[in-house]
């Protein structure tokens, strides 16, 4: 499945300080679609060069990181059982750095 | 992007529409009352919340020359941008500009002041920029290279707050607001309670101070939460700046920020009730408050013969980079037994102290 991941606010610096990566995730045999808490996993394995921990915490992102979803907020769409499909775009943004 | 029916994709907040206009596609659940709402009444609702908080605190007056302390982080940025809208909204009539405070840090302060430099262009605000090496004669990076990576943040906290005063001073500023959003007043007065420190707690929760020095500082994002700051900047496109300072291990906050954000996922309300409860601890009368005086050397406003700043800067210059750390107590707390103490916090109104460094922890 392509997707368009954007991490900013941050976050970027986890991943090589590259803010866009167009990605393609694998599906489990026979599955189209693919859930939040499926696709964090994925990042953290695929993603993630440093401190995961600044990244997720528990099955969730960290408390204080934003997603969007298609430029939705996640916590609208169900957050971790969301559902992405083909082309979305999912962003993550951390709100913990100081202004 | 939009992931309404029209496009094939009516999978998520289907058949759920904003809870204000009742027409468009939710874009945001508001944590302060947990209302799903589309992206257009999100600024109308973001951006008058604010403007009631103005005007319901009388925050400012027709005239006034205000100061926009600018870090370039989130939280400034979107200060800015939104007052410099309000003003123009609802004519308060304010002479608004950017203030900065370069603190010689390389690699990042001089980072973050080209996202100011590019703010004074987009929002037509003038900016001024005070250095830590023309006021104290010495950068961050010259500190840490001399103290290493001990303590540094209170010299760098100290020297800020009044950076902004002088800067806000040498302009002919009249008041000075500052970024601080919910979230970070919540965590203040639970670091307050952590240090038992009476003096700050009764203050932090204020949304103006320093009314009786030269210059007042107020907090129009004071009821105003980070997610929806951040949101606002992601959606509004804002240009910001986002890295840790170099410098800045500040563990002891980053727990209490921590237990904020984690209350806040299973309660954001947690956020205004703290804030409440700050505002009302009523301290006891037995509780012996600070002084207030001004420095010697100085005439900056301070509780002890010399200001926090005067102090650190002789023990830099004289090579005793341990004076003034540690939290001061006064001359006669020897005497006191040990029911009474006296309560004494270095600068008067330091409330600052509460964001220690421009960037918070990570």
């Amino acid at each position: 499945m392509r997707l368009t991941l954007e991490f900013g606010g941050g976050l970027e610096l986890l991943c090589n300080s590259v803010k866009i990566h167009h990605v393609d995730v694998d599906l489990k045999t026979g599955e189209d679609k693919l859930s939040m808490r499926d696709l964090l996993t994925w990042i953290k394995s695929n993603l993630i060069k440093e401190r995961p921990e600044m990244f997720v915490k528990g099955d969730s992102v960290r408390p204080g990181i934003l997603a969007l979803i298609n430029d939705c907020d996640w916590e609208l769409c169900g957050s971790l059982d969301a559902v992405v499909e083909e082309k979305d775009m999912v962003v993550f943004i951390s709100t913990l750095h100081g202004g | 992007m939009e992931n309404g029916d029209a496009d094939g994709k009516p999978k998520r907040a289907a058949g759920r529409l904003c809870s204000i206009c009742n027409q468009k596609k939710p874009a945001l659940k508001r944590p302060k009352t947990l209302e799903q709402i589309c992206r257009e009444c999100f600024y109308s609702v973001f951006e008058e919340e604010i403007h009631n908080v103005i005007v319901d605190n009388h925050l400012f007056k027709p005239g006034e020359r205000i100061a926009v302390a600018a870090s370039g982080g989130k939280d400034s940025t979107v200060l800015a941008y939104v007052l410099s809208e309000l003003n123009r909204r609802h004519n308060y009539g304010l002479d608004l500009f950017l203030l900065s405070v370069d603190e010689g840090i390389t690699g990042y302060r001089d980072d973050s002041l080209e996202t100011v430099r590019r703010n004074e262009v987009q929002y037509g605000l003038p900016l001024k920029v005070v250095s830590y090496k023309d006021l104290y004669g010495w950068t961050m990076d010259e500190i840490v290279k001399t103290i290493g990576l001990k303590n540094n943040c209170t010299f760098c906290g100290v020297f800020r707050r009044q950076a902004l005063d002088r800067g806000a001073a040498l302009v002919r500023a009249d008041k000075l607001v500052t970024g601080h959003n919910a979230d970070d007043m919540a965590e203040t007065v639970l670091l307050n309670i952590l240090r038992g420190d009476i003096a700050r707690l009764s203050r932090c929760t204020f949304i103006t101070t320093g009314e009786d020095g030269p210059i007042p500082r107020c907090k129009p994002f004071k009821y105003t939460y980070e997610k929806e700051i951040v949101m606002y900047a992601y959606f509004k496109k804002l240009d910001y700046f986002s890295t840790e300072c170099i410098y800045s291990p500040n563990a002891y906050r980053g727990f209490a920020r921590e237990f904020i954000k984690d209350l806040e996922r299973i309660r954001p309300q947690a956020i205004l009730d703290i804030i409440r409860s700050g505002e009302n601890f009523r301290i006891s009368t037995s509780t012996k408050m600070p002084e207030q005086g001004t420095c010697e050397q100085c005439g900056y406003i301070s509780s002890q013969k010399l200001c926090k700043a005067c102090l650190l800067l002789e023990g830099l210059n004289r090579g005793l980079p341990k004076l003034g750390i540690g939290r001061s107590r006064g001359p006669d707390r020897a005497k006191k037994d040990g029911k009474q103490r006296t309560l004494l916090s270095g600068v008067k109104g330091s409330d600052l102290q509460s964001k220690q460094c421009g960037t918070l922890d990570f």
